[in-house]
């Protein structure tokens, strides 16, 4: 890349937005943001084929920067916002930029079906382990004993694993990557979005100012390098112990298979009446 | 006699078919253009999906069977951001739960029509009795507040022509549609020649036709409406739930908060004209009304028809468009009655409305004894002829 | 043109199963090729089996708006759930058409009644019992005349399956053979 990042960036933002932002100091949103674009640059993506769809919550303000075809929908309901405009525009490229709360507590029926139908969208999870925009509740991804505005004697929930989530339910591409690991961020982005099917990239990320705050993290450079050391690629998080596996995630591409894609099987369907025979039948 | 703006459709004769009214909803549909449709089961409205599921695909038209009527009412909002003209049916519970994505898509003012074919309720009810007891959620069911269309017609052929209606009112006003039926009229048979499709009118969405970089699609204009561009076509345009300024993006400034809402109330409120229509029967020479509709209102016709044959001047007015509430005609046609009988199958939704309407001018000529008579019934079965008749004979 | 004013009002009920929605959407096809106007609605329970099961059908020759019978000129009961819970609604003048395989008590009525054990007969002269919406519906028409007999086969030619359209032919023809033997055995 011989361009200076920042510039490529730059050529995506919607300028006449009123920026800054809403995203606190020290946030992976932005990270993502500029992972995302990089991509989306890299792989030559026509921008008036992508349509960028959000939920509500901190990660979900993103497309309202970007200069795509975006659509800043319901809480929980992106993915299904996506289906209509895949389903009705199947070539378009269609990304939902959504929370771990978003995606999977209030919106995870539409997560699972969404798998389950193999549809070619890809679904970016900024997952920060909380519920930023409303202030510091637990979300199901927050660490069972971690602190939140309504866990303040820490959390008695279990946690979900939003890549074995995506995979039970039949996604055909599902990494999971952290806001420090940018460049392998971008990477598995590329691939998602190259990937036909349903494709899920758990993109592990900082609150410093909530959840780090509320569970004493740190500084947000504490918790990026938290990220990097926390984190290991899969092959080496499965030859670590069942005890040292606690305290360690694993980082990679779990699954990425070929299988029927919804909009293809149903444009076959279609094609079955397209026979001159098959017509005023 | 009929004043039916809507039958000038009809008159090229087609073949007369024996058609149930959910069938009509989903030929109408059809007929409109629609080529998107996503739905969930729920009776006594499945039979416009499975027609739908059957039809679509000949079509090129696409139909998807989602996980519940939250992900059905959100993906036909995200299919016609990409352009389509889009429906979805549903009943009572799933009304419920699609209330959250109607209020979306009349803040993003995005075109959809939904189909409520009510039931007894509250909750799950009655699933397979007839219930009017869905005409206030209809109105007030999303939160916030902006006006709403709502439809429901009272027969199978008009099932057919409001369900067109509901698609031209929903393309022309960018905004959510509602058509309301109730359980016996979606599953009723009758005989009906539909309208020759080359007469029919439908209206599309105004496009953009304006270089992508002065589009603006939620600015004023006198009409309050703006064109709205399709996602993948060149306008990289942003939609939001949030109060949003004339390019879609969020705000908070008081100004343009202001002028959103307002443009969003006037678009219907200055469009009465357009949007509402009654049919009044008998009204001529009346000095007592029924107030009714849908179902309800076949009764109340044929009570009259039973009243007129006694000698008696009883005449029937029924919206056809239940909101915006046809006011004026409320105030023409029944201003002069000593009685009005509102009859309908819930507590007392359209009486309310009717008493809202008629009170400032009936407290006036109080001194006249005039009065609305609320015949109400709630326990799935229909309002008969008789029982009007019988309620006219005790009330005189 | 112009007829003498006719409009009746009929229910066919029984349980669910017994195919009483079908054989009131056939009797309105019916009607409708006789360029009658017509309604036809129903009342149904949860199940697609079993539970009781009704179909109105109004006929006539002008308009009429309200679609539900109230007071049925024709009654057909299958069932003595049936029976019992709608045979009051019947008119003095009336036809009462029961299916004496289940009917066994008929409440009082002065309507005419018309007593024949259809599901039996299907079973056994047509093989199945399936038939009997459509053998009672024959002797139905045949004895009240509420549609024409060339537009009750049409309807049915045009309202099932290819492969049953022989099985309801055949019990179209017994249905109107039942009708004129028990007139002769009146």
């Amino acid at each position: 890349m011989a361009q200076i990042p920042q510039k490529v960036i730059h050529k995506y933002l919607r300028h006449e937005k009123k920026f800054p932002h809403v995203w606190c100091p020290g946030c992976s949103n932005g990270i993502v943001l500029g992972t995302v674009i990089r991509a989306i640059e890299d792989l030559k993506y026509e921008r008036d084929n992508i349509a960028m769809v959000s939920g509500i919550g901190c990660s979900s303000r993103m497309p309202v920067y970007v200069d795509f075809n975006t659509l800043h929908s319901l809480h929980g309901r992106a993915i299904a916002y996506a289906t209509g405009i895949k389903m009705y525009k199947p070539h378009m490229k269609v990304m939902v930029i959504t929370g771990d709360g978003d995606s999977t507590a209030i919106g995870g029926n539409h997560f699972i079906h969404a798998a389950r139908r193999n549809i070619d969208i890809t679904v970016i999870v900024i997952n920060n382990y909380i519920y930023g925009m409303t202030g510091g509740q637990f979300s199901p991804t927050t660490p069972t004993g971690d602190k939140a505005t309504t866990s303040p004697y820490g959390n008695i929930d279990s946690t979900f694993d939003i890549c074995k989530l995506a995979i039970g339910a039949g996604a055909t591409f599902v990494a999971r990557t952290t806001a420090y690991h940018a460049i392998e961020a971008k990477k598995y982005i590329e691939k998602a979005f190259e990937h036909k099917g349903f494709s899920v990239v758990d993109i592990i990320s900082a609150c410093p100012v909530i959840y780090g705050r509320l569970n004493k993290k740190g500084t947000p450079a504490q918790m990026m390098i938290d990220m990097r050391d926390n984190s290991l690629p899969i092959a080496q998080y499965e030859k670590l112990s069942e005890e040292e596996k606690k305290f360690k995630y694993p980082r990679g591409i779990f699954v990425q298979e070929n299988k029927p894609e919804y909009t293809e099987k149903y444009a076959e369907l279609v094609k079955m009446f397209q026979k001159p025979e098959e017509q005023g039948k | 006699m009929a004043k039916n703006k809507i039958k000038e459709t009809s008159s090229k004769k087609q073949e007369m078919v024996l058609m149930q009214g959910n069938e009509a909803i989903a030929l109408g549909a059809l007929a409109a253009g629609v080529d998107f449709f996503a739905g969930y089961p729920i009776t006594p409205s499945t039979e416009i999906a499975e027609i739908l599921s059957e039809e679509l695909p000949k079509k090129g038209g696409k139909f998807i069977q989602m996980e519940d009527e939250i992900a059905s009412i959100s993906a036909i909002i995200g299919a016609s951001l990409a352009g389509a003209k889009a429906m979805t049916a549903t009943s009572g519970p799933g009304f419920s739960l699609m209330q959250e994505g109607i209020g979306f898509a009349k803040m993003a003012e995005v075109p959809c029509v939904v189909v409520n074919v009510m039931r007894g309720g509250p909750s799950t009810g009655l699933p397979t009795s007839p219930s009017q007891s869905d005409i206030m959620q209809a109105r007030w069911g999303n939160h916030g507040d902006t006006p709403a269309i709502v439809l429901y017609p009272n027969s199978v052929l008009e099932s057919y022509e409001l369900t067109i209606r509901a698609f031209n009112l929903a393309e022309k006003y960018r905004t959510c549609v509602v058509l309301l039926s109730d359980e016996v009229l979606g599953h009723m048979r009758e005989a009906v020649v539909l309208p020759d499709l080359e007469k029919v009118k439908i209206i599309n969405r105004i496009k953009p036709t304006i270089p992508p970089e002065w589009y603006k699609h939620y600015k004023n204009n006198p009409k309050y409406i703006s064109p709205l561009a399709s996602y993948g076509e060149g306008y990289r345009f942003h939609v939001t739930g949030l109060a949003h300024d004339e390019r879609g993006f969020p705000t908070n400034r008081a100004d343009e908060i202001e002028t959103l809402m307002e443009r969003l109330k006037n678009k219907i409120l200055h469009h009465i004209d357009d949007l509402v229509q009654i049919e009044s029967y008998m009204m001529e020479d009346a000095t007592r009304a029924i107030f009714a509709a849908g179902i309800s209102s076949r009764a109340a016709k044929e009570a009259v028809n039973i009243l007129r044959k006694a000698g008696r001047r009883v005449g029937m007015l029924r919206p056809l468009t239940i909101w915006p509430f046809p006011d004026d005609a409320v105030r023409k046609y029944l201003f002069d009655m000593k009685t009005i009988i509102v009859a309908e199958l819930n507590q007392g939704q359209l009486s309310r409305e009717l008493k809202r309407v008629m009170g400032g001018v009936w407290n006036y000529s109080k001194q006249k004894k005039r009065k609305i008579v609320e015949l109400q019934k709630n326990n799935g079965e229909i309002i008969t002829p008789e029982e009007i008749v019988n309620l006219f004979r005790e009330v005189r | 043109m112009r007829e003498k004013y006719f409009k009746k009002e009929i229910r066919l009920s029984g349980s669910g199963g017994q195919g009483l929605i079908t054989a009131g959407i056939i009797l309105a096809r019916a009607a409708v090729l006789d360029k009658m106007k017509v309604t036809q609605t129903q009342s149904y329970g949860p199940e697609s089996r079993g539970g009781a099961s009704r179909a109105d059908v109004i006929i006539s020759n002008e308009n009429f708006y309200f679609p539900e019978a109230i007071h049925f000129d024709i009654f057909l009961a299958l069932t003595q759930e049936a029976c019992d819970k709608y045979v009051e609604n019947l008119k003095d003048n009336g036809i009462l058409i029961a299916d004496n395989t289940f009917v066994k008590n008929i409440a009082y009525t002065e309507a005419t009644i018309f007593e024949l054990p259809f599901t039996n007969i299907a079973t056994e002269k047509l093989g199945s019992a399936l038939p009997t919406n459509i053998l009672s519906l024959a002797f139905l028409v045949r004895k009240t005349k509420v549609v024409t007999e060339n537009s009750l086969k049409e309807a049915v030619k045009n309202s099932v399956k290819a492969r049953y359209v022989d099985l309801n032919m055949k019990a179209l023809k017994l249905g109107f053979k039942l009708a004129d033997e028990y007139k002769e055995e009146e």
